[in-house]
């Protein structure tokens, strides 16, 4: 079945099954090896990817049923190869990954929260990341990296109104 | 001895430097056994068996065979004709394992068939086509009825379901007892769980027949994998080669999949294609053998009044599953620690480990250490409970005092250093321990059960696998080595090697960090590369805890004597003797002050040997394989040096929760935290977070549960409960820093440290909450079930 939707600000056509995940489809007819399978059944978050602005999890929802939508995956975060943004940069900053198999889920989850949320308690920060499991982590260095991320963002932007943009 | 008496103070060492690999995972751009394609690749997909035990007397798969893009069926009777079975630690001969059931299954889920098909959506369709006929058989799930002489043997020809039955006795444990004010005993059960990484396992395999080579890229932590691959399948070692540049989505000791290599090895050979096996989900949890310890501990404890405990006997049965797998040597490990922290002057311990109709156990974090801490503390716990004495105050009576290391434990084992009191202090003090308690009794006073869990273990690292040859005479092991090589390119830059693949324990971070600190230059310009096996140097994998100590050591040293080349060099270019100069920061400096520059001895080892001091090899490589420090003997008399190193941990937890409900809630976790120097802050801390959250999981959500039947009943997330971050606190960590006099750095080894003992730490907890109605909850994980059907009956009965 042929699917027109924008991945990562590129329009692109699939020609999937309509079994096909959107996960498998991502990974398998994209390329986009950066969205993990974890459980395969919408519990762990590791194939987490952003549709039209909310973090979704790529293992539940058809490649099909994508048609029309706005996709972006963990290979649509940085502005550049080998130049991370700013929520990368923070889970550098504080290690906030062993392994780096649910970072990706982890970072989209973190984006969709800091688009709508520019002050997020902890509290709020643990709730956007709850359906995201990591193994490694204990979460803490996650919930930093959130943190820091947020405090960076705010000052970027009060920087860029302060220069008149 | 003891060199490092201070903390070892370096440029970089313990500096608060990036995790280096952390880049390409934030990019997306991680390297993972799933992200390979190799043209032509096939897909497996498994049959599983239905019942916990049955014959198999026809497998029909010409349904099957007829779909479309369906390659080949596979049944345990043509693999186990072709090859070896798997590598059994044990001397159980009888006990064979092969990738497929042969015969017979002897679990739920075990599979029995492999559907090879041109994707993985077909060989799925496939094998659900594939028909498998026979008889059911007895089964038992117990590991304390399958210890009876009636019970239905797992393995008929081996004759009974022991795998192991050892006692050992160490020191006067009967004359302890004697002597002792008192005695108490206590039964505690630690559940079947495991680490289960968000990654399932993967492996793909490509035999190459003009090179006769078998490729073999795989999500594994295995020692001696590419050794285990060509003994099972009869290749020579060099006709194997495992790719280390793969990286692993979590392991924590479990990613072990032999089975799951040879399968896909044989049929790669068969078939002479590439074929990818990546189990599901479903697969992972129900037949990966992945599971970890399942441990009951009958405990007897003679102590006196005073609250100096004297002498121990524990036996330990653990249900291995149903083979033996590395279970059984999960019960030696502890041997090395066996009295945890404590000055205990005897020790009985009995190691029983038996088969049963359940999956297959593989090492799980802390190598069967944490289910004995968990005993161990809960002991502890008790004999303060007998006694109504102050908990700490019991553990810091018994405690080894920092003066009396090195300390030898009644099995035989060193502890290298430690302050423990110093540890204890320190927590207490940085967490206003005072204020937990009153927050305690205020939450009690509100209505709440609330209570303090404390919890005292050690970390055994960087060992020597010398509970192999303690539990198997016939295994001669006395060492576990580790390599890395240091090149200084012609250009003067510096390469390291690191031969094991890693998942998430940031090596390459830890070798540029140590041959940064040794060269003096900056670890940001030192490249870290894995060679593939064939290129490699000698080496174990990250297990137990060794690679802080080991690839550490390795590298330092190789670093070391590049160190002395360059010294050697610039010397003779000066016509001194190499004692008579001094390096710093890659410059030599002679004793008139002249200097020789990195660039000039690079230029002279890589161009000039006419320059070169006689008998100097041309170029600049170091290689270094590190023995195990104080790894130089086998066991004797029933005794062994285990580890070299003890790292130090102690948790106190504040919980409550509501007494119908019962959902625990942990309000504070503090963790006084000692693993020596630290080469990486971020990566200790991170490992010491994680345990913790491991530690949680078993404590209160994780376990594999099986029905009567015989079936594995949590086989999804949604049953399998892990905790998110809804459930793991923020925790506080408290530092202390005890260097090893045995290690390069004073290092020790963290990446079990947390889950070691937070299950005690949260059990104890509970336990405190609990103390109004007197209630034991004896078996991990403790569910809120549990605890509110327990309050609820002990209400009833008052």
């Amino acid at each position: 079945m042929k699917t027109n939707l924008t991945v990562n600000g590129q329009q692109v056509q699939i020609d999937v099954e309509p079994r096909v995940t959107l996960l498998d489809a991502l990974r398998d007819e994209l390329g986009l090896k950066g969205t993990h399978a974890g459980c395969e059944h919408g519990v762990c978050g590791a194939c987490t990817v952003e549709i039209d602005g909310e973090a979704v999890r790529s293992c539940l929802i058809l490649g099909v049923q994508c048609d029309g939508t706005e996709v972006t995956t963990i290979e649509g975060v940085a502005p550049a190869p080998g130049e991370m943004d700013i929520i990368q940069d923070s889970f550098c900053a504080t290690h906030g990954l062993q392994c780096g198999y649910c970072t990706p889920g982890m970072i989209l989850a973190a984006k969709t929260l800091l688009a709508k949320n520019r002050d997020p308690s902890d509290e709020e920060i643990r709730e956007a990341i709850s359906g995201n499991i990591c193994r490694c982590t204990g979460y803490g260095q996650i919930v930093e990296a959130v943190r820091l991320a947020a405090r960076r963002l705010r000052e970027s932007n009060a920087a860029a109104v302060e220069a008149g943009q | 001895m003891n060199e490092h008496a201070k903390p070892f103070s370096g440029r970089y060492v313990s500096s608060d430097r990036r995790v280096r690999e952390d880049t390409r995972f934030v990019a997306g751009a991680g390297h993972f056994v799933q992200d390979i394609e190799r043209p032509g690749m096939l897909h497996v997909a498994l049959v599983a068996s239905q019942h916990p035990a049955a014959t198999i007397e026809d497998i029909d798969a010409s349904e099957a065979l007829a779909m479309e893009g369906v390659v080949a069926v596979v049944d345990g009777n043509e693999l186990s004709n072709a090859v070896n079975p798997l590598m059994n630690g044990l001397d159980t001969p009888e006990v064979r394992r092969f990738p497929l059931a042969v015969g017979q299954n002897r679990y739920a889920g075990e599979w029995v068939a492999a559907v090879v098909a041109t994707s993985r959506a077909l060989a799925e369709d496939a094998a659900e086509k594939v028909k498998v006929k026979g008889e059911k058989l007895g089964y038992v799930m117990d590991p304390e009825k399958a210890m009876e002489a009636d019970s239905t043997p797992v393995h008929p020809s081996h004759g009974s379901n022991v795998l192991l039955d050892r006692t050992f006795d160490w020191g006067p444990v009967e004359d302890d007892f004697a002597r002792s004010d008192e005695t108490l005993k206590l039964r505690v059960t630690w559940g079947r769980n495991s680490t289960v990484p968000i990654e399932t396992f993967g492996v793909i395999c490509e035999w190459n027949a003009w090179e006769n080579v078998l490729e073999v890229w795989a999500s594994i932590q295995m020692p001696k994998y590419a050794d285990q691959i060509a003994r099972a399948l009869g290749l020579r070692g060099n006709d194997v080669r495992v790719y280390y540049d793969v990286d692993v989505g979590g392991s924590y000791g479990v990613k072990r999949g032999i089975k799951h290599t040879v399968l896909a090895a044989y049929l790669a050979r068969k078939l002479g294609r590439p074929v990818r096996l990546i189990e599901d989900r479903l697969e992972n949890m129900r037949s990966g053998d992945a599971h970890g310890p399942e441990r009951i501990f009958d405990i007897g404890v003679a102590f006196d009044r005073d609250g100096t405990i004297n002498a121990m006997k524990m036996r330990a049965l653990d249900n291995a599953g149903a083979y033996a797998g590395r279970a059984p040597f999960q019960l030696g490990k502890p041997i090395g620690a066996i009295v945890g922290p404590y000055r205990i002057n005897s020790v009985q311990y009995r190691a029983q480990s038996v088969t049963t109709n359940k999956a297959v156990q593989e090492a799980v974090r802390g190598f069967g250490q944490s289910p004995t801490n968990y005993a161990l503390e809960t002991m502890m716990d008790r004999v303060a409970e007998h006694l109504g004495m102050d908990r700490i105050a019991l553990r810091r009576k018994n405690f080894i005092r920092s003066d009396e290391f090195p300390w030898e434990i009644p099995s035989g084992s060193k502890y290298d250093s430690g302050d423990y009191h110093a540890v204890v202090d320190k927590v207490l003090a940085q967490s206003g321990y005072e204020d937990i308690v009153a927050e305690r009794d205020r939450l009690r006073a509100d209505g709440l059960c609330a209570g303090i869990g404390i919890a005292a273990c050690l970390e055994p690292s960087g060992g020597n696998s010398s509970f192999e040859p303690l539990l198997n005479p016939k295994n001669r092991t006395s060492t576990w080595m580790e390599g890395s090589r240091v090149n200084v390119d012609a250009l003067g830059d510096v390469t390291v090697t690191i031969h094991t693949t890693s998942s998430g324990q940031g090596h390459e971070t830890l070798a540029a960090t140590v041959v940064g600190e040794v060269l003096e230059i900056d670890p940001d310009r030192i490249r870290v590369v894995r060679p593939d096996s064939l290129g490699s140097l000698p080496g174990n994998s990250p297990v137990g805890s060794r690679m802080a100590i080991m690839l550490g050591g390795a590298a330092a040293n190789a670093a070391r004597d590049i160190k002395r080349q360059i010294s050697a060099i610039a010397a003779h270019s000066m016509g001194v003797a190499p004692d008579a100069v001094t390096y710093a920061e890659g410059v030599v400096r002679g004793p008139d002050g002249r200097t020789v520059e990195w660039s000039e001895v690079v230029d002279i080892a890589h161009r000039r040997f006419h320059d070169l001091p006689e008998g100097t090899n041309p170029g600049l490589t170091a290689s270094f394989i590190q023995q195990v420090p104080t790894g130089v003997a086998l066991p004797k008399d029933g005794k062994a040096q285990m580890y070299p190193c003890y790292s130090f941990e102690f948790h106190v937890v504040l919980m409550a929760f509501d007494p119908v409900l019962a959902k625990p809630e942990i309000r504070r976790y503090i963790i006084g935290h000692d693993c020596g120097t630290v080469i990486n802050p971020h990566i200790v801390k991170g490992m010491t977070l994680g345990g913790i959250a491991h530690g949680i999981g078993a404590a209160l959500l994780e376990e594999f549960s099986y029905d009567a039947e015989g079936h594995l009943m949590t086989q999804s997330f949604l049953d399998y409960l892990m905790p998110s971050s809804n459930e793991v606190p923020e925790v506080e960590i408290v530092h202390h820093c005890t260097p090893s006099p045995f290690t390069e750095f004073g290092q020790k080894g963290s990446g079990e440290s947390g889950y070691l003992g937070a299950p005690a730490a949260i059990s104890g907890a509970i336990h405190d909450a609990l103390r109004p109605w007197n209630i034991h909850l004896n078996k991990l994980p403790i569910r809120m079930s549990a605890i509110s059907d327990a309050i609820a009956s002990a209400k009833e009965n008052t």
